[in-house]
């Protein structure tokens, strides 16, 4: 485990995107490879559907793990209505995203989430609210939601959005090249973007929710990261079926599957629909028994999220003070 | 460094404890010793022996040892009970068996922790798994007992049923024996496994709460000798679940007591992995197979088949999962394997794998100090190797490849046993494909281990008989109301002289479509009962007996047609006999004295009957709770050797003769023995009918002599011994590969009526379950 690895997701350290792996450069394209993923939905959802049962953290255990969830928290607001006031709220919950004694007590004093992840207009506001606290910011900024923009207008939104101090840039996928299995596209369009990303950290959205298959899930998984997905993500949060596990499970072999072949680390982001401290314990677990360890710091993994920040609070304050909480004791995001 | 703190960078698990308490403080309120439960109350404790938690060895309790009083004390109570609990109707019973499902439910976690600490599986397991299944057959066979006259038309109980059941899921395997029983109105004694028998006493208390009458179900503890004097006791139905050896004692034991039995025994159930499947998902359904429950279930998918080709990568990633399995304390929440049963059986399972032979790969995950097995691959061996046939009911996989479908199928079926299999392909073509030919009782495509009420249960081979759950669970729980004839012993007329035509017609036998000559050159003649010479007709010996199953086992064909051929040739067969009436009418009232045109006309009939059940005995879709399909499949159960009766020396030899074609099976079938000239006459008409060489073969000769070769050959599904005097032979003989048997127990049968019985016996019930679903 590297030093970064050991000190990110809190204040004092560079922060999530001070990668000490090796950046996932792609390959190029093996469309055999791509179209031979299987993916068994049944056998996939038993195994999800036992996961929580097999896997429980108690107490300090379960204070810990949910530490380490906040740690890989993108904490995201993605509305129509969103403000820089509103996102300068939102940003000093990431600087400081539970009450300080909670913290003290938990002795994690300088513990900050992942990221903050907001529409491209609101980058400016971000950045600046978020000036010395290392928490990056992360902007959706390929005519998100549904990726349908001219396309070199996409590419231009990512650069403007990495001018303007975004050092993560989350893509949606034209879901088109999927279902009408053009998968040449949709390499070339997300090897485009990353390039246009330049230094800044790409996360690759399927919108699993709009897939159809599991299969196709992991197909496109397959393509991502070889077009250079530094992580692949599940979904906009906009689509019917966001984050789920059986999709999770899939997407964690298909960055498994790719390791092996190529050597990558290429990280994980369910978004959507994680709203309780106990799904977040799940998926960490997953990603534990599937990945290993070294997958649950936030270089290789994320939460898109919103609401699941207040539930963990909450359980935090169970923990240090034995009574269940209430969430006008924590502050608004 | 704060605890919290070093916790937030190791991203360890920890202890996730379940408490003891629901389950201590059950067993305190029983001051931790208990007697027996009988007639609705608890006998004072006798001698006693310890039940010790496999996890650290802390005894748990003081249970009673039964003795042979204490067994025949129970079975008098069940006996009592008997009528009572019949006389309260399927309402009655039903209402009862929905209020044990509800009880169970009330005290999940009671029984849950229990199990956990008595057996030392995960808890996970037991209140995730066992409870919710034994709650849901308590369920189901509410409905079971609700329905029973229309389920089971013409049924009734069969009266006290004696269970013993296995110490790798007590309450389960409780539920399995004990729902069934009592939703057909039986009353049961049942022998819990030495090793675990506190939630089946904890069941008691349970029946005693929610008011099942007295007597209905008793529970005596104890270890072998116990079961033994049940099988021994005055009970009309033995059901054992557990090891193929003590289940092979008791089909010896039991052989022509007219006791029924079903036995659910072990298995080197085959887990196939063809290139294209979902490796990740066949590594995953391996974790469910061989380590749910620490490998020690009868139906583990303990014997991997992967192909050649994919069979390096696809271990890689078997051992890579390996690693984060969880093994340790049961009552831990977040441990994917508990203990051992017990030191002894860790033993056992411990110099199993250290027997691996020189040129296997043994490759273990970490398990901690104790009672405790790792997770365990063995690969590089080759069927030759014991570990890739004996079972060794432990977290213990053992793997070989294939290069074929054709090839994998072989190896599955390269074994003694027949109890389950999981074939992995994404391929539905090659998946179904592959399912029918496997000789198992269950079959999982693209799953494991998954079971339920609804879908029967059990196994082919020396993995047993008789099916639980389902429609197919309650045959083995009642029989036919109709009264059974006495059944008439017939001796063969005596006589002297020479035939009236002295034109020499030689009877010979029919082995592998060709008339043959008894290899001993042994005969004898027939008399008419007036004293005339018949005929001469052929004594076959052990050597006849084995060409006859050889030449059947070679008909492999006719297993394989369609039911609408089979029909078209049962009815050719009415044909010719038809047309041959007049002299098989004459040939009968010559041998028996009068009935023959009545008797061939009943012979006709049954021949069509035969052929048009050929292809309507239909199996069933059950309603499991997946998303996916059940399907019970009626399978012919192989080469079925029959020993005719002699009140129908035609009618007797031909309707099973025809049940058996008319399910595939092939026949060696010995005709009457006092009247063998109306079968040495068939030979002629089958000759005639399109019966391929093989399927069906007809020997004559001593019965007594000839039955311990035919219910002993071990390359038979079935023996069925209608001739009279003989039931404890051909029980006794069928025991050493346990095929299953069909006996007279002292009774005639009414070959006029419905064949379904026949046909029930004929078939066995293969579950294939199929998951589906994408997208």
């Amino acid at each position: 485990m590297t030093d970064t690895a050991h000190h990110a997701g809190t204040r004092s350290a560079e922060g999530a995107l001070a990668l000490h792996e090796p950046r996932n450069e792609g390959t190029a394209p093996d469309l055999d490879w791509a179209l031979d993923a299987r993916a068994n939905q049944s056998a996939i959802e038993r195994r999800a559907a036992t996961l929580p049962s097999r896997r429980s953290v108690k107490k300090e255990w379960q204070a810990a793990w949910l530490a380490r969830a906040v740690s890989c928290i993108d904490l995201t607001t993605l509305s129509g209505d969103d403000t820089p006031g509103r996102v300068r709220r939102l940003c000093a919950k990431a600087a400081r995203p539970m009450r300080q004694d909670l913290l003290d007590a938990i002795g994690l004093p300088d513990l900050t989430v992942g990221a903050v992840c907001v529409y491209h207009e609101m980058v400016p506001a971000a950045v600046e609210a978020l000036r010395g606290t290392n928490v990056p910011v992360a902007a959706v900024s390929t005519g998100f939601p549904a990726g349908l923009s001219p396309f070199d207008l996409r590419l231009k939104e990512i650069e403007r959005s990495v001018a303007e101090g975004a050092r993560e840039i989350d893509v949606v996928i034209s879901r088109r090249h999927v279902l009408t299995r053009d998968w040449q596209a949709l390499y070339d369009e997300t090897r485009t973007m990353r390039e246009a990303c330049g230094e800044a950290h790409m996360k690759a959205i399927l919108a699993t929710g709009e897939l159809g298959t599991l299969r196709d899930v992991a197909r496109a998984s397959r393509v991502a990261m070889m077009a250079g997905a530094d992580f692949i993500k599940t979904s906009t949060g906009k689509e019917a079926v966001n984050a789920t596990l059986p999709v999770t499970l899939v997407m964690l072999r298909a960055i498994r599957d790719y390791g092996e072949r190529t050597g990558f680390k290429v990280g994980y982001k369910p978004a959507g629909g994680i709203s309780k401290a106990k799904d977040a314990l799940s998926y960490l677990a997953l990603v534990k028994d599937e990945l290993g360890d070294r997958w649950l710091r936030p270089d290789l993994f994320r939460f898109g999220a919103s609401s699941l920040l207040g539930d963990i609070e909450r359980q935090i304050e169970h923990f240090v003070t034995g009574r269940y909480s209430a969430a006008h004791r924590h502050a608004m995001g | 460094m704060n605890e919290i703190a070093s916790i937030f960078e190791s991203m360890e698990y920890g202890p996730a404890p379940e408490a003891a308490q629901p389950a201590t403080d059950w067993l305190e309120g029983h001051g931790r010793r208990f007697g027996h439960f009988v007639d609705g109350a608890w006998t004072k404790p006798g001698e006693t022996f310890e039940t010790a938690a496999p996890r650290d060895g802390e005894v748990l309790a003081e249970v009673t040892q039964g003795t042979d009083g204490d067994v025949a004390g129970a079975v008098k109570a069940a006996r009592r009970a008997q009528k009572g609990w019949v006389a309260l109707g399927p309402e009655g019973r039903a209402r009862h068996l929905y209020a044990l499902a509800r009880g169970l439910q009330k005290h999940a976690r009671r029984f849950a922790v229990l199990e956990s600490l008595d057996n030392g599986k995960p808890f996970r397991e037991a209140s995730g798994i066992d409870l919710p299944l034994a709650v849901r057959h308590f369920y189901h066979h509410a409905g079971h007992a609700r329905l029973m006259p229309e389920m089971v038309p013409g049924r009734t109980p069969l009266g006290v049923c004696g269970q013993v059941i296995p110490w790798n899921f007590p309450l389960l395997m409780l539920a399995w024996k004990v729902a069934p029983a009592l939703a057909m109105g039986n009353t049961i004694v049942l022998k819990p496994a030495e090793w675990t028998p506190l939630t089946a006493l904890a069941f008691c208390d349970l029946a005693l709460e929610a008011g099942l009458p007295k007597g209905v179900l008793n529970v005596v503890t104890g270890d072998g000798a116990t079961g033994a004097a049940l099988v021994a006791a005055e009970v009309d139905k033995v059901a054992f679940t557990g090891s193929t050896e003590v289940g092979r004692r008791i089909r010896e034991a039991t052989a022509g007591t007219g006791k029924r039995l079903t036995l659910e025994l072990g298995g080197k159930s085959p887990y196939i992995v063809f290139d294209d499947a979902d490796l990740d998902s066949a590594v995953e359904g391996l974790v469910d197979a061989i380590w749910f429950n620490g490998g020690q279930v009868c139906c583990a998918g303990s014997r991997l088949l992967v192909q050649e080709g994919i069979a390096g990568a696809f271990h890689a990633r078997l051992r890579d999962r390996m690693a984060s399995l969880r093994v340790g304390d049961p009552l831990d929440k977040a441990m994917d394997v508990g203990a051992m049963i017990h030191p002894d059986h860790l033993a056992a399972v411990r110099a199993a794998v250290a027997a691996a032979p020189a040129h296997a790969e043994v490759h273990q995950g970490e398990a901690p100090e104790g009672c405790f097995f790792p997770p365990t691959l063995v690969t590089g061996l080759q069927p030759a190797d014991r570990l890739m046939q004996e079972e060794v009911f432990g977290p213990v996989l053992v793997s070989s490849t294939f290069r074929t479908p054709a090839e994998a199928v072989a190896m599955a079926n390269d074994s003694r046993y027949g109890l389950a299999a999981s074939v992995w392909s994404e391929n539905v073509n090659l998946a179904l494909g592959v399912a029918p030919k496997l000789r198992t009782g269950i079959v999982w495509v693209n799953g494991t281990n998954m079971l339920d009420a609804a879908a029967p249960f059990g196994g082919v081979k020396e993995s047993g008989f008789g099916r639980e759950g389902g429609t197919e669970g309650l045959l083995a729980y009642t029989k036919d109301a109709a009264e059974r004839p006495k059944l008439a012993r017939v001796a063969p007329a005596t006589g002297g002289g020479g035939p009236a035509d002295p034109l020499d017609r030689t009877h010979k036998m029919l082995i592998g479509g060709r008339q043959a000559r008894p290899d001993g050159g042994q005969s004898r003649p027939v008399f008419g009962r007036g004293g005339g010479h018949l005929g001469t007709v052929s004594l076959a010996n052990r050597k006849d007996v084995r060409n006859a199953v050889e030449a059947a086992g070679a008909a492999k064909g006719w297993s394989a047609t369609s039911g609408h051929l089979r029909a078209q040739i049962l009815w050719y067969l009415a044909e010719n006999l038809a047309a041959q009436a007049g002299r098989f009418a004459d040939r009968i009232d010559a041998m028996a004295g009068k009935g023959g045109a009545q008797e061939v006309e009943d012979a006709v009939s049954a021949l069509t009957a035969a052929a048009s059940w050929a292809d309507k005995f239909d199996g069933a879709a059950k309603g499991v709770p997946i998303r996916g399909l059940a399907l019970a499949l009626r399978e012919p159960v192989g080469t079925i050797g029959i020993l005719a009766p002699d009140d129908a020396p035609l009618l007797g030899l031909v309707a099973p003769i025809a049940a058996a074609l008319a399910m595939g099976n092939r026949v060696v079938a010995v005709a009457s023995q006092a009247m063998p000239l109306a079968g040495t006459d068939l030979i002629q008409v089958i000759e005639t009918s399109d019966v391929p060489a093989g399927a069906l073969n007809l020997l004559t000769g001593d019965h007594a002599e000839l039955a311990p070769h035919l219910a002993g050959h071990m390359d038979l599904g079935a023996c069925w011994g209608f001739s009279p005097g003989l039931d404890a032979v051909v029980e006794r003989e069928a025991a050493r590969d346990l095929k299953r048997t069909v006996v007279t127990n002292g009774r005639g049968r009414d070959w006029t009526g419905s064949m379904r019985w026949l046909l029930e016996a004929a078939t066995e019930v293969k579950t294939v379950w199929v998951p589906y679903g994408e997208g």
